[in-house]
């Protein structure tokens, strides 16, 4: 395999065996601790734009399979990990890890001693980053990536362009696709939901067309404040229909409704993040993906509620509004990869649809 | 709320003596508990009857008892010490039945006192197979097709039913024992009777066999808030089918896709929430690797065996956790140690492969069925922490202290393919190596998967480790791959061989390369989050996170895996050393493999480092760290092996120096010593050819002692009374090392005594001196040992005080000593002298309260007895009695003779003390697992040299109102002393036999001194293998007999006739 190198912003580079794509590369470096589920993670459209480090340092082991993708195309800018499983074993093994990213035109990089560029991240928090041939002179490289300016576009990336249904026969759910993993699709289609995903720049009005029971605002990449359309789409329709959001939909809920965000030094990737639910007073384990959190003091000014934080660091995790039919988690409920620990979130928000419906029958 | 306030007194209960199934890992499970209450506020009463635990240390707990686990005893404690409640989930099988136990009689409601952390009825649910399979019915959890039975006609219909193979699994007991896996009628009905024997409620799980699924175990903690986590999970190597203690086990899971990960996971949580576990639970699932089908297999509702290893593999404490959970705290206030900032709500996320390889005995036991089944035949184990799994694997396999430096075993190389093929199939202890040869020999991964079931993923990883051997051997001394083979994990050992040059040569080459290791932190949060634990690993990587400190530091070398010879005493002596450095201001910095131990809790020492111990691996610890100098003499031989070459390298031996050591191994040196000294020994020879040994063997006269030099515990020593014995005794060493000489002793019989001396070079303190009820002959770690002495006089004393001053000086001893005398006729002879820690240290400190291996330690590191206020000589005696008894482990260990002799074959030790000697012997035989039984049978099968000793045994269990059986030879030598015996036939007969009196429990007690002599499946052997089998008492030595029964003299009475008044008259 060829060498190849990984520059960061700040100078230091990384020199390994070059997988996956023969391409160069630039992104956000970002680290994720899972041990299993690189397959979901490679294809979970939030990672956008990113050079995604796999702390583990086995990755591989079972191949691609054909059941676990969370998009029809990935996203990621690049793959950095230790040692790469050349001979994958599993009864669902279609291909290697380095054939897919090969197809899919996404470098990788293995040999690396990656628990130091995870303390590096750690340190100095996400930065830029270049995955590129080992005999290209590092210095200029360094400069190149430093210029290189930050992604803003990753919704209009990841999203839907045209609208689509997935038919049921149960409540009629409308999906906004902010770059949306299939898991959450699977839960509703599991919950027999009549489910229709639209784009993310889809208006509130024509969102209001399909008469949907609930609207859930999906998981994406990026900085909420990237897609201002959005909030005010969401705030259109707060109040109108009940609201579910996720990670990115979370945060987007909460801009809607006055609140801010923030980025945080390294973000939540991994799927051992303990959030403490406070409307049930218990701890779970959560699945989490995100660069950007809600923040607590602007919570204060508006009509929110923080319902979860994060154990180890205080972040806010989950939000309920206190006059409208709306909530959101900034983890990932379905899951995959990662405990399935929440999915009762979803039976919440179907008993809140159902509520919301009541009640409006009877003061309709 | 914090903590339960309705509590303030806990009785923690231990696991007793060290047993296959139950060892070391429940005095680290332990003491992390009784710890974790006292943090809390607790008052900690312990109960454990092992007194070569550190659990059993007067700091660990409150009030400790050393008394026998059994309900009477702690039923006792429990009416004196009031305690509100108790807590049985850390030590093992043994302090869960106890618990059960207490309840079912009542004790726990009679006192009022609380069950913590597992109720009841999860306790039954989880060890009841019946229950067990109703709850995983009732949670929807598939569990094999199986059913209970309670008598072997019901077993064979049952697997008529289902079919063959099917595995036996008796209820309630450890580690497996009495089960195994049966391919057709026989094999069943013999295993489930023994299996129904074992079982205390006997009972026995037929079940349907799945060998050949992937076994994973999940380590997973609850509290009262149902509040739920894995701390991690672990995959096996082997398939179903090896007991899990047996197999060679991953962590994390290596072969599972998330899907996979989370469907067992969430098994796993549902099972813990329905028993409604407070603390830590065990499951073990295995997984269909052809598609989602997945059965539960068991649940230990307690800490167990895996908890520990997944406590060193993830850094995260379950034992204290659990400990503090069943007290009434939550997960989520609870702060995670290892980071101080997160909290234990969580789950550790590792960026590094655990192996764990279990340890097994049949390098002393070589006629041992080495079979690997669903039976656990590990006396221990070791853990390693790679980068990558073929790193984590070789460090695994340098280890286990065997020998071997990687993949290779020469014994092996001779080997046909057809009959390494054989050994695939039915695997034995060295799996590992025959799968590393095949490779060798051009099998593929596909065929070696066939006759294995091994996952793919790690036959290919092995198969790769064998290219690179080639390719290393085909570019001899090249850097570049040399480079590969170092970050692949290849010891400098192994590579030198492919290389036809020394270790120390590669050592050299890579240093002039710079090729050298890095040590990375075990954190649980794969550096997500800052931590600051002193635990490492190396690896051949970039960046090194182990910074050496400016302080002065002292670098200990652990013992390594618990193997019979070298149990877990040296790890006791280990943690106090450890413990002495720290409180003289020094750095202590450890090095071990062992998971089990509390030695690997990494806030034992100021450091940590979780590596192999083998000359390679402790050169680059002292290269970073720089130590003042190495304590070699608590790890037993495994460090002591180290110290040569240590000093060739350069460096500082601290305390008793390497020339003592060899004055005291080598014979020559030995002997010269001893009679520099002017200090008695048993006539012996050293004999470099083999040859040449019968002319020694006459030369001195017969019995004689032969051995090779250089043995753990007695490793292939024998005593032999005959040429015919001699040379099937050579016939047998064959593999032996031919470069160790081998040595003949006198065999002399006489009075065995042990002395544990403290000395600084000048001052020499003796403890205590103990005394062995068996005569010389059986290995000291064998033999029951009696403190203070009974039958020595004075003057006895004082002469074995004098030599053991003179050696110690002589030998400029710095540190502990231990000398084994023979006395013979008043006269003191001096049989053996260990210039370093042995295994009475922990026992002799806990009953004579001086911790002998802080004080030793400090001698070492240059403090003085006298500036510590100690004179030479032996400390006052204390006023009561304690013995040790040793503790074996035959039922797990099958076709192993069990007659006692100068090879060690216990596993553990308990302790008994009282105020007389037989009560301290009854409290010890009781603690060791012994019955004595007041009234009953005996069966006599002894030796013609024994008869004349045996007769007046005989006459006493009589008088005591025993019912005596013995066989031909035996029966007549009583029925002519006038000794009412009944005739039994021999084996193989068809009327009632000396087989079937045993089996049909007709018999309370064994005596058989029949040597195994030449035939390796004698009658004598049958006969105490039968007994073994059966759960009955197998007394093989006369003085063990003897003492017993003292003990039930004292403790029964016997009906006597007045004497004859005529008699007296006349």
């Amino acid at each position: 395999m060829p060498k190849r190198q990984l520059i960061l912003e700040d100078g230091t580079i990384f020199n390994g065996n070059g997988f996956g794509a023969e391409m160069e590369s630039v992104g956000e470096v970002v680290f994720n601790t899972g041990m299993t589920g690189y397959q979901e993670v490679i294809t979970d459209p939030s990672y956008c734009g990113q050079i995604v480090t796999m702390t583990y340092p086995l990755i591989g082991n079972y191949g691609i399979n054909r059941d676990d993708f969370e998009t029809v195309t990935p996203f990621i800018h690049g793959l950095v990990v230790k040692e790469l499983t050349e001979y994958p074993s599993s009864f669902r093994s279609d291909e290697t890890l380095h054939g897919y990213l090969q197809a899919n035109g996404i470098p990788g990089i293995s040999g690396i001693d990656t628990r130091k560029l995870t303390k590096i991240i750690r340190r100095h928090g996400t930065m830029k980053a270049m995955m590129t041939d080992a005999d290209r002179p590092a210095e200029e490289l360094i400069e190149k990536v430093k210029e290189q300016p930050h992604y803003t576009d990753q919704v209009k990336q990841t999203s839907t362009v045209k609208p689509y249904v997935v038919p049921g026969r149960g409540k009629r759910i409308v999906l906004v696709d902010f770059g949306m993993k299939h898991g959450i699709l699977r839960e509703l289609t599991k919950r027999n939901c009549h489910v229709t995903v639209v784009p993310y720049n889809y208006s509130a009005g024509n969102i209001l067309r399909l008469k949907p029971d609930g609207v859930i605002l999906t998981n994406g990449p990026g900085n909420p404040k990237n897609v201002p359309d959005s909030i005010a789409m969401i705030k259109a329709i707060l109040g109108g229909i009940p609201l579910f959001g996720i990670c990115l939909g979370h945060q987007l809920l909460a801009l809607a409704c006055g609140a801010d965000t923030k980025k945080m030094t390294f973000g939540h990737r991994g799927v051992n993040h303990p959030v403490k639910d406070l409307e049930k007073n218990k701890t779970f384990m959560t699945s989490q993906n995100h660069s950007y959190a809600v923040t607590h003091e602007s919570l204060k000014r508006t009509e929110l509620t923080i319902t979860q934080f994060a154990l180890n660091d205080n972040s806010v995790e989950g939000i309920r509004h206190k006059l409208y039919p709306a909530f959101s988690v900034q983890y990932h409920p379905e899951g995959s990869p990662g405990p399935e620990d929440t999915p009762q979130l979803f039976d919440d928000f179907l008993l809140m649809v159902s509520e919301f419906r009541r009640k409006e029958h009877i003061y309709a | 709320m914090p903590k339960n306030p309705s509590i303030e007194k806990i009785l923690v209960i231990g696991s007793g003596p060290i047993v296959i199934g139950q060892a070391a890992e429940f005095d680290y499970s332990g003491s992390q508990a009784c710890q974790a209450l006292k943090e809390e506020g607790y008052t900690v009463v312990l109960a454990n009857s092992n007194p070569a635990t550190i659990m059993t240390d007067e700091t660990v707990a409150d009030q400790i008892y050393m008394e026998p686990l059994t309900t009477d005893f702690l039923t006792k404690i429990i009416r004196k010490e009031q305690p509100d409640a108790i807590l049985p989930t850390l030590g093992g099988q043994t302090a869960l039945n106890l618990a059960v136990e207490l309840e079912q009689t009542g004790t726990l409601a009679e006192y009022g006192v609380a069950l913590l952390g597992t109720p009841l009825n999860a306790i039954e649910q989880a060890e009841d197979r019946g229950k067990f399979r109703v709850l995983m019915r009732e949670l929807g959890e598939p569990v094999p097709d199986s059913d209970i039975v309670q008598s072997v006609d019901e077993a064979c219909a049952f697997a008529r039913d289902i079919g063959y193979p099917v595995i036996v699994r008796p209820a309630y007991t450890l580690g497996g024992t009495g089960g195994g896996m049966c391919y057709n009628e026989p094999e069943l009905q013999a295993i489930t009777r023994n299996g129904l024997a074992l079982s205390p409620v006997n009972q026995c799980l037929i079940e349907k066999n799945i060998a050949g699924f992937k076994e994973i175990e999940y380590e997973v903690m609850r509290d009262r808030h149902d509040q739920a986590i894995v701390v991690c999970n672990m995959e096996n190597v082997d398939p179903v089918g090896i007991h899990t203690g047996d197999s060679v086990v991953v962590a994390p899971s290596q072969t599972l896709s998330d899907r996979e990960y989370q469907l067992l996971r969430n098994a796993s949580l549902k099972i813990i929430r329905a028993l409604d576990i407070e603390g830590g639970c065990n499951v073990q699932l295995a997984l269909d690797p052809d598609s989602f089908t997945y059965y539960v297999i068991e649940v230990n509702p307690r800490v167990s065996r895996s908890s520990a290893l997944a406590s060193k593999a993830t850094g995260y404490p379950i034992a204290k956790m659990a400990a503090k959970i069943a007290a009434g705290l939550t997960l989520d206030e609870i702060v995670n140690p290892i980071t101080g900032t997160t909290y234990a709500c969580f789950e550790p996320a590792l960026d590094y492969v655990i192996t764990k390889i279990p340890r097994f005995p049949f390098d002393k036991f070589t006629s041992g069925n080495r079979h690997l089944g669903t039976q656990m035949k590990a006396t221990g184990e070791i853990m390693a922490i790679g980068r990558h799994f073929e790193e984590s694997l070789l460090k695994g396999v340098r280890s286990l202290d065997t020998g071997a430096e990687g993949l290779l075993s020469p014994d092996l190389a001779d080997g046909t393919v057809e009959e390494l093929k054989t050994r695939l199939q039915k695997a034995d202890d060295e799996r590992l190596f025959v799968l590393a040869e095949v490779f060798r020999r051009g099998m593929t991964v596909e065929e070696v998967w066939q006759l294995t079931k091994i996952d793919r993923f790690f036959l290919v990883k092995i198969e790769q480790l064998i290219h690179l051997e080639m390719r290393l051997t085909a570019n001899q001394l090249v850097p570049e791959v040399l480079t590969e083979a170092k970050h692949k994990g290849l010891s400098d050992a192994h590579i030198a061989q492919l290389w036809h040059t020394t270790a120390d040569n590669i050592y050299e080459l890579r240093m002039k390369h710079v090729i050298t290791p890095v040590y990375k932190m075990v954190d649980t949060c794969a550096a997500e989050f800052e931590s600051e634990t002193p635990y490492f690993y190396s690896t051949f990587e970039e960046e090194n996170e182990s910074v050496s400190s400016g302080r002065e530091k002292i670098l200990v070398l652990g013992s390594g895996p618990i193997r019979i010879g070298q149990g877990i005493e040296f790890d006791y002596a280990t943690v106090h050393s450890v413990l002495a450095i720290k409180e003289m201001g020094y750095e202590a910095i450890i090095m071990n493999n062992n998971p089990e131990t509390v030695s690997t809790d990494f806030s034992i020492s100021d450091k940590l480092y979780f590596e192999p111990l083998t000359l390679e691996d402790v050169m680059h610890v002292i290269n970073l760290e720089q130590p003042k100098g190495v304590i070699v003499q608590f790890g037993g031989q495994t460090a002591i092996n180290l110290a040569e070459g240590l000093e060739r390298r350069g460096v500082a031996i601290l305390g008793t120096n390497l020339e003592a050591i060899g004055k005291a191994e080598d014979r020559n040196q030995f002997e010269q010593l001893l009679n520099d000294l002017e200090l008695l020994r048993p006539e012996g020879k050293t004999v470099l050819k083999f040859d040449r040994v019968e002319e020694a063997a006459h030369a001195i006269g017969y019995p004689v002692l032969v051995r090779p030099s250089y043995v753990i515990g007695g490793s292939r020593m024998e005593i032999v009374y005959d040429d015919d014995e001699l040379r099937h005794y050579l016939a047998k060493s064959n593999g032996a090392d031919d470069t160790h000489p081998i040595l003949i002793d006198n065999y002399m019989t006489g009075i065995e005594v042990e002395v544990d001396a403290v000395s600084d070079g000048e001052t020499v303190i003796v403890p205590g001196i103990m005394e062995h009820i068996e005569r010389s002959g059986v290995h000291s770690g064998d033999s029951i040992a009696v403190y203070p002495p009974q039958r020595l006089s004075q003057s006895v004393k004082r002469e074995c005080m004098q030599a053991t001053e003179k050696i110690a000086r002589e030998l400029q001893v710095k540190g502990l000593i231990n000398i084994q005398f023979i006395i013979r006729d008043d006269g003191v002879y001096v049989l053996e002298v260990n210039p370093r820690a042995s295994r009475t240290i922990p026992f002799l400190s806990k009953i004579t309260g001086v911790t002998m291996a802080n004080l030793a330690t400090r001698c070492i590191l240059g403090e003085t007895l006298s500036g510590m206020g100690y004179d030479s000589g032996i400390l006052p005696e204390r006023d009561f009695v304690s013995v040790k008894v040793p503790v074996f482990s035959f039922e797990k260990l099958r076709s192993v003779d069990t007659t006692l002799g100068p090879e060690m074959k216990s596993t553990g030790e308990a302790i008994g003390h009282d105020k007389t000697l037989e009560k301290a012997l009854y409290k010890g035989l009781i603690a060791a697992g012994l019955s004595v039984p007041q009234e009953g049978a005996v069966l006599l099968t002894v030796a013609d040299k024994d008869k004349a000793e045996a007769l007046t045994i005989a006459e006493r269990f009589h008088q005591l109102g025993f019912k005596l059986y013995a066989t031909e030879g035996t029966a007549a030598y009583m029925d002519e002393a006038n000794i009412p015996v009944t005739k039994v036939a021999k084996i193989g007969s068809s009327e009632r036999n000396v087989l079937s009196i045993i089996e049909n429990g007709d018999v309370q007690f064994v005596v058989n001194t029949l040597t195994s002599g030449k035939q390796p499946r004698s009658d004598g052997f049958m006969i105490r293998r039968e007994a073994v089998e059966h759960g009955i008492a197998c007394l093989t030595n006369l003085d063990t007999a003897t003492a017993i029964l003292n003990v039930i003299d004292v403790t029964t009475f016997s009906a006597k006739p007045m004497m004859n008044k005529r008699n007296v008259l006349s």
